[in-house]
């Protein structure tokens, strides 16, 4: 059942939210540990706010999501709970407030039911850069969910839990949506506020949604969505009814195929189901253009300079005094300094400390920080130029299905490249969902829509009349059927 | 772009970060290979472009009335602290 599901049944009196909540945690406890999907799981919690919830029914009063279930990517500060961010580094780390977002999904009387695994700081695209271990893909065990929102894309492929927050920073809503099936909504840059959110890359990280469908994405953006004082980087731009939106019609709208996202390196089954799913727009009454984003294939290397230089400063506060792992008897400052930091971060997260501090470091600034910030703009210009002439854009979402656990960990520039068609949404701002399209071998596709800043609700409109029409994202992991 | 032992040293110490002596030419390996994959940058005209720090244009930061909101919550905050007394951070001792 999909969240909106639940949330009519709700307040049909169908079921109650303990019900609902019971059913849940106790698919957790059976299949939770086999996939790793939760770093940790709250019942207590979980039964008070279902009763709370359940009593606010009663009283005819709450919304749409009230009572209904959800996950908390790792990432996300939860008062009172762990809040590692996958990391040795936070992982004695209880937060002492929680994030707007925590907030406002509370608020709309949603039921957290734990808080998910993700690659360490959200850097990782397979999940296997967590302290708390590799999450398993529900299609198949032996495949990486996608990440870095992998432990909340596993958790509700499996129907561990109806729908789940992630952060999306290159792709990390969208290639695991992609990989486990299901509907994932990086909304625009500023869009949902960052307020204890823990912080990877500042110009490219959002908050967004992994879901079951478009119409459970709209919900859940609409209660997230809005600016904060908290975050003033949170944009005040009036947040429309998601929902209410969802009927429009995809006759007439402009769909611009992005010719680059269509090369060597993307797998045939792929690619055939993405341009199968084109031609049901087509059928629908879309109109498709053929488009060229030239500076679009520089993308993942702009990103690799960009996102570890804002990393290597926003990491900078992990120093083993105010907060998260320590060294043990520490020679004197830097000494705790750097063992605290070598010993609680990851290899990969250290690689990309290491890559941000060279890259702005003296003498290199210029050829590599800079210079990434003008292609930067280079491939903003292509979004706009293609903005000008269509509606929405349409590619894959990864070149590949998901693929073996531990098939990419020894090459980083491998594993950078599965975010090819994802990162150039987080370098020019702009909203993009993935769509459930196919299977390939038994192994879930992605649809990627891309549109302009703010254009959300043109994106669930356009997924939701795919969903209309087609039943993949209606399909379940066979295991988890 | 190849990175020596030197190179990695010193840019973890400018990372402040601890790198074990056996894991030096890993990341020596994996550096100069991350160095060359976005050494393609190089090629990119990019003469006369302004370089782009932030997604949204015409963004104002917002401003608030300068008055106290927050209150004094150091106790809750220094919980997560590894080491506090009497309200202060320690640390190792910094002076001789």
């Amino acid at each position: 059942m999909t969240a909106a599901e639940i949330g009519r049944g709700l307040r049909a009196g169908k079921f109650t939210s303990v019900e609902v909540t019971r059913h849940f945690l106790e698919r957790i406890d059976r299949a939770g540990k086999a996939l790793n999907a939760f770093i940790t799981v709250t019942p207590e919690r979980a039964m008070e706010a279902a009763r709370r919830a359940d009593a606010s029914i009663a009283r005819g009063e709450g919304g749409p999501l009230t009572g209904v279930p959800l996950a908390h990517k790792d990432i996300f500060c939860t008062e009172g709970v762990l809040t590692s961010a996958g990391s040795r580094m936070l992982s004695n780390f209880v937060a002492p407030y929680d994030a707007t977002v925590v907030g406002r999904l509370a608020a709309a009387g949603m039921v957290m039911l734990g808080k998910t695994n993700m690659d360490e700081f959200a850097m990782g695209s397979s999940n296997e850069n967590s302290w708390y271990g590799p999450v398993r893909n529900p299609w198949d065990g032996t495949k990486v969910p996608g990440g870095s929102s992998g432990g909340s894309a596993a958790a509700v492929a499996a129907r561990l839990a109806p729908v789940a927050t992630g952060t999306d920073t290159g792709g990390s809503i969208r290639q695991p949506a992609a990989l486990t099936g299901l509907t994932g909504l990086k909304p625009t840059y500023g869009r949902v506020s960052r307020y204890g959110m823990i912080a990877f890359a500042s110009s490219l990280d959002q908050a967004g949604v992994l879901a079951q469908s478009a119409e459970d994405a709209a919900l859940v953006l609409a209660a997230m969505a809005g600016h904060d004082p908290r975050d003033s980087t949170s944009v005040g731009v009036a947040v429309p009814d998601y929902a209410a939106g969802l009927g429009r019609t995809v006759k007439g709208l402009r769909i611009g195929v992005i010719g680059e996202f269509f090369g060597a390196g993307l797998e045939q089954g792929t690619g055939s189901a993405v341009r199968e799913a084109l031609e049901g727009f087509r059928a629908m009454g879309a109109a498709i253009v053929e488009l060229s984003l030239p500076n679009l294939p520089l993308s993942v290397p702009t990103y690799y300079v960009v996102a570890p230089a804002e990393c290597s400063s926003n990491l900078s506060r992990f120093d083993g005094v105010r907060f998260g792992h320590r060294c043990a008897d520490p020679r004197d400052l830097q000494d705790l300094y750097k063992r605290s930091r070598g010993e609680g971060f990851g290899a990969e997260v250290k690689r990309r400390i290491m890559t941000g501090t060279y890259v702005l470091s003296a003498g290199y600034y210029d050829a590599y920080y800079l210079k990434a910030q003008k292609v930067r703009s280079l491939i903003n210009a292509d979004f706009r130029r293609a903005f000008s002439e269509v509606d929405v854009l349409m590619g894959p979402t990864t070149p590949t299905p998901a693929f073996a656990i531990g098939a990419k960990v020894d090459d980083p520039v491998t594993m950078y490249l599965n975010d090819i068609y994802t990162i150039g949404a987080n370098l020019a701002g702009l909203p993009a969902v993935s769509v459930p399209c196919g299977l390939v071998d038994g192994l879930p596709v992605g649809l990627q829509i891309i549109g302009p800043h703010f254009a959300e609700e043109r994106l669930l409109a356009a997924a939701h009349a795919w969903q209309r029409e087609t039943e993949w994202h209606r399909k379940l992991p066979p295991l988890f059927a | 772009m190849t990175l020596t032992r030197r190179d990695v040293e010193g840019i973890a110490h400018l990372a402040r970060l601890a790198i074990a002596d056996a894991e030096m030419p890993v990341y020596a390996g994996s550096l100069s290979r991350i160095l060359g994959f976005i050494d393609q940058l190089s090629a990119a005209a990019t003469d006369g472009v302004e370089p782009m720090a932030h997604p949204l244009e015409n963004q104002l930061q917002p401003l608030r009335d300068d008055l106290v909101t927050e209150t004094d919550q150091r106790d809750r905050y220094q919980r997560n602290a590894p080491a506090v007394e009497a309200g202060l951070y320690l640390v190792p001792k910094v002076i001789e």
